[in-house]
């Protein structure tokens, strides 16, 4: 293949040229800086000292504090299911399998990917911040003078809390929004709820299950290692902080749906063998 | 530019060399960056074991980065850092938490921990290696004393003004008995009155455990301040030496973008040629 020379370019071409390769590197290094960033979270739960005390009250943060949204987002997404679905099912005469149809929506795919957006949303931004804020208050600094691992005390108990508290955020989701749909189909659709409950319980298969709760152990990954890198990354003062937030939210949100898409795939092909 | 004053216990016997007692900290042809021009160029310093080194400059010079070289929060681009005798330049962050516990600092803004109250910022360290509450408490209202806040001991760092905040930002450094304190402008932002608090403070450290330190800082009043007086434990406040004596253990080091330019005593400082010392002095 034959080079073109570098001077037969234009000024401008060259300019994007150098553009393009700039943010090349950037991205291969950010993949990389985050790669060993996560190995080194992962890695230190298995030597001392673990902090347990810091471990339960992210629990407590991530897990009780984001109850609330999930479960009214679990409850208002089954609803909107049902209600959607009644309308197309009733064209085929099988408006009695919206509880299959719901059921089945939620556990495998809207209750890990929309509990995992709605948790990104308010913790991986909460965790950019607050890192982000001890980096410009040198509180990290501080950490690492007193002779504590910032990353042993402040990121590896929060991905693991992360981790532990989406996969009962999610069933919690999958639960309160069978019973949306179950709302919607006896208050406002006016037909059976046992009938309801009976599709939907009929309809599931162990498969399913454990996709919908392999799920949630990737997106507690990705929500707290994204939420803690982009906050210890931070550079630029008050205005960086914003940036970390905005960045984690958004990576973490992409990462999500990426990764579960990913996951789906490999699941299907998987679990089509059992 | 002089050779550091000789520190106290360094040997003088007649007809045997001077053994020079190994310093505290050694920085050796030190430079670093961040993507731009050097910070920090050629930098090559010594502190001993009772010294306290005054590291002046203008703002953005380098000292804060100097500083944090000091104890391994960075690392250098070049040459060689020792701290305690072992050579930090290259170590992993593991292996420096050791030497950083012997070490206390003091940061520009105090860097306390928002979230814990002042007894829990003083106690950080104490509470890390899970010190029974009763003797973290102990200790805790003796550093409280040593910096004349014992009312605060259950507040949060948000209720404290700005001169508080430094002195709980020192107590927290001093509550282990450090082998080497590093200050990062103590006094900067501060009113002159509080100014003179926090040097006091820094003196009482220097004439009552006698510990090494390096004090960066802008200021000349608090420099000059601390080489011309000590603390009277008796009185309990700082007096005035003598009519043209200064403490030989505080000495002076300068930087000029980021090449150090002076090092040496309050005389050789006063006293020195080079321009732009003398125009900073001015």
């Amino acid at each position: 293949m034959d080079h073109q020379p570098l001077a037969s370019f234009s000024p401008k071409e060259i300019m994007a040229i150098d553009t393009i390769d700039r943010t090349a590197k950037q991205i291969v290094l950010t993949v990389q800086d985050y790669s060993l960033f996560a190995h080194r979270a992962v890695m230190n739960l298995f030597r001392p000292p673990r902090y347990w005390v810091d471990f339960l009250l992210q629990c407590d943060i991530i897990g009780v504090g984001s109850t609330a949204i999930v479960l009214l987002s679990g409850f208002f997404t089954g609803g909107v299911l049902a209600l959607q679905s009644a309308s197309t099912l009733s064209e085929f005469g099988a408006s009695n399998l919206t509880g299959r149809f719901v059921s089945l929506t939620m556990i495998r795919e809207l209750g890990p990917v929309l509990t995992g957006v709605m948790v990104s949303g308010r913790n991986a931004s909460s965790m950019a911040s607050e890192l982000g804020s001890m980096i410009v208050t040198e509180q990290i600094d501080a950490m690492r003078a007193l002779g504590v691992d910032p990353m042993r005390k402040l990121v590896t108990p929060r991905i693991f809390a992360c981790v532990s508290m989406l996969l009962f955020l999610t069933i919690l989701a999958d639960f309160f929004g069978i019973l949306g749909g179950a709302f919607v189909t006896v208050f406002m659709n006016h037909q059976d709820g046992l009938q309801y409950f009976s599709t939907a319980w009929e309809a599931l298969r162990y498969p399913d299950i454990v996709q919908g709760l392999v799920k949630p152990l990737f997106s507690g990954f990705i929500i707290a290692s994204v939420g803690c890198f982009y906050g210890l990354r931070t550079t630029g003062g008050t205005e960086g902080v914003g940036r970390s937030t905005i960045q984690a939210v958004v990576s973490s949100s992409v990462l999500i749906i990426v990764a579960d898409f990913l996951l789906t795939q490999i699941l299907l092909s998987l679990l089509s063998r059992l | 530019m002089s050779a550091p004053e000789p520190a106290p216990g360094a040997s003088s016997l007649p007809g045997q060399a001077a053994v020079e007692p190994t310093p505290v900290v050694a920085f050796q042809n030190v430079s670093i960056s961040f993507d731009g021009p050097p910070v920090l160029q050629d930098v090559s310093f010594t502190v001993g074991p009772t010294e306290t080194r005054i590291l002046l400059g203008p703002a953005g010079v380098g000292k804060s980065v100097l500083l944090k070289l000091t104890n391994g929060l960075l690392q250098p681009d070049q040459g060689s850092i020792r701290l305690f005798g072992e050579e930090i330049s290259r170590m992993s962050e593991e292996a420096l938490f050791p030497l950083r516990v012997r070490t206390g600092i003091v940061f520009q803004e105090g860097a306390l921990f928002d979230s814990l109250t002042v007894r829990d910022n003083i106690a950080y360290q104490l509470i890390q290696q899970q010190v029974p509450d009763d003797v973290i408490d102990a200790r805790v209202h003796e550093a409280l004393h040593f910096v004349e806040l014992d009312q605060t001991f259950s507040l949060f760092p948000g209720s404290l003004s700005g001169g508080m905040k430094r002195r709980v930002a020192i107590a927290r450094a001093l509550i282990r008995q450090p082998e080497l304190v590093l200050y990062d402008s103590p006094t900067g932002g501060l009113d002159p009155i509080t100014s003179t608090t926090i040097i006091e403070l820094v003196m009482k450290q220097r004439d009552f455990y006698h510990t090494p330190s390096i004090l960066v800082t802008h200021r000349l009043q608090d420099a000059f301040t601390l080489c011309t007086h000590r603390f009277d434990s008796e009185l309990g406040h700082m007096v005035p030496l003598p009519k043209g004596h200064a403490d030989p253990n505080t000495t002076f080091l300068m930087l000029e973008e980021g090449r150090l330019i002076f090092d040496g005593s309050l005389h050789d400082i006063v006293h020195t040629d080079n321009k732009f010392v003398r125009e900073f002095l001015l």
